[in-house]
């Protein structure tokens, strides 16, 4: 019986204890997955999400991991990101990854929360995914009619909207070694530590050789300041290469916070 | 669906809906009124228990999600003769707490903290304070207690 505690919209909900039982359920009309549940939870004690039927992944243990083949970092959607925040691969392979979740929200969100539900979920001022676009991440989608690897450009369409189908699910998320000596940084401002930031850059960077630069803030999807880049390349300074980067922003206020940030990560990722 | 629960060492078994949040649960089925509840979205954080160690929002977790697993609540943290820890007890010697709605949460948070990092920076402890909201103190208070606790070391664990 529903008490006045009840503040959900009733849902069916099923464990399923394998991705393919899980894929199957996804097939059902109104099915959602819940991950680590901090953004998916607060949306259904609103009723802004009203399921007919939850699939909680929790119990895919197949999907919680974070390991390195062939020099390429294999995340499996379910990892936490207390897991990745704690990772000593991540510590020395791919440092963005780890500075960048250390700004995602606080410890208790990060125990629970996934990567790969921070990316499927594409909140435009998250943090993973931006610094995933920098590191030329593929996101492995899988349902029960088949597979597809996609890039962050073709992965992030808009603001909580991503190419996934309802029926599809996030699986791993691929991220390629980083070029040889590269530095890399993340760099973001928010009101407070752990608040949603209102502008933020992740970059790598090897001088005269590599520069990726990916920005928060700029559009409602993380996107490369590919301008920047190249000039950064070309033998551009860090300040112009920031002006370049900062141009795309909307609006004053974010052009001069975007210049800024992007000029601090460049000057970050070259000590 | 029937769960069982362990919280504080106890097993509490209920009956829920899937829908019933773990907050709801500590609170109305294993009568457990320390653990309080505020904003219901996961901004405030006055509701953090520790689950199999980990610091989360309970009001963020599904009970069934926690069939099986062991929960730490606040009325977890002081001995069985009801003698507070050294975490506690600096909260209350550093006024760290006026109404004492967020106080749970703030004790929860810094619990896991201490755990992880026994000896943690100011900057360490606000960052990790930083998911809980207090509307009374300040936080300087807060901020304090959590350092002499750190500082004073040893009898905190439970």
């Amino acid at each position: 019986v529903a008490g006045p505690e009840v503040k959900p919209a009733p849902f069916d909900y099923a464990a399923p204890q394998s991705v393919a039982d899980a894929l199957g359920l996804l097939e059902r009309e109104d099915a959602i997955a819940l991950a680590g549940g901090q953004s998916l939870v607060p949306m259904l004690n609103f009723r802004l999400a009203r399921p007919a039927l939850l699939v909680d992944l929790n119990p895919l243990a197949e999907l919680a991991y974070l390991q390195r083949s062939d020099g390429t970092l294999r995340t499996g959607a379910l990892t936490r990101q207390a897991t990745l925040e704690r990772s000593e691969l991540i510590e020395s392979e791919w440092p963005l990854l780890g500075q960048a979740v250390r700004t995602v929200a606080h410890p208790a969100i990060r125990s629970r929360g996934t990567v790969g539900g921070s990316v499927a979920h594409a909140d435009p001022r998250a943090e993973l995914p931006v610094a995933l676009t920098a590191l030329e991440a593929r996101f492995h989608l899988r349902s029960s009619r088949g597979e597809r690897s996609l890039s962050a450009s073709d992965f992030f369409r808009g603001p909580l909207m991503t190419a996934r189908e309802d029926h599809e699910l996030l699986i791993e998320i691929e991220v390629p070694a980083l070029p040889e000596g590269a530095g890399t940084a993340f760099v973001e401002r928010a009101n407070t530590h752990g608040n949603f930031a209102i502008a933020g850059v992740a970059v790598v960077l090897v001088p005269g050789e590599h520069a990726a630069i990916a920005l928060l803030g700029a559009e409602p999807v993380p996107v490369r300041a590919v301008g920047a880049e190249r000039a950064l390349v070309a033998g551009a300074s860090a300040a112009e290469a920031a002006e370049l980067a900062g141009a795309s922003a909307q609006d004053e206020y974010r052009r001069a916070l975007l210049t800024a940030l992007v000029r601090r990560a460049i000057e970050t990722a070259l000590t | 669906v029937r769960i069982t629960v362990s919280i504080n060492g106890v097993r509490y078994e209920g009956e829920v809906e899937p829908r019933t949040l773990l907050s709801d649960f500590i609170r109305h089925d294993a009568a457990l009124t320390g653990t309080h509840v505020g904003c219901e979205h996961g901004v405030c954080g006055a509701c953090t228990v520790h689950v199999d160690g980990e610091p989360v929002r309970s009001c963020l977790m599904l009970a069934v999600q926690a069939q099986g697993r062991a929960v730490l609540t606040v009325e977890g943290l002081a001995g069985p003769d009801g003698e507070l820890t050294a975490l506690q007890r600096a909260f209350t010697e550093h006024h760290a707490l006026q109404c004492g709605f967020c106080t749970a949460g703030f004790l929860m948070s810094a619990e896991a903290l201490l755990r992880r990092r026994p000896d943690p920076s100011e900057q360490e402890i606000r960052e990790e304070l930083a998911g809980n909201l207090c509307r009374c103190t300040g936080y300087e208070g807060i901020v304090a207690a959590v350092r002499a606790a750190a500082g004073g070391g040893g009898d905190r664990s439970t």
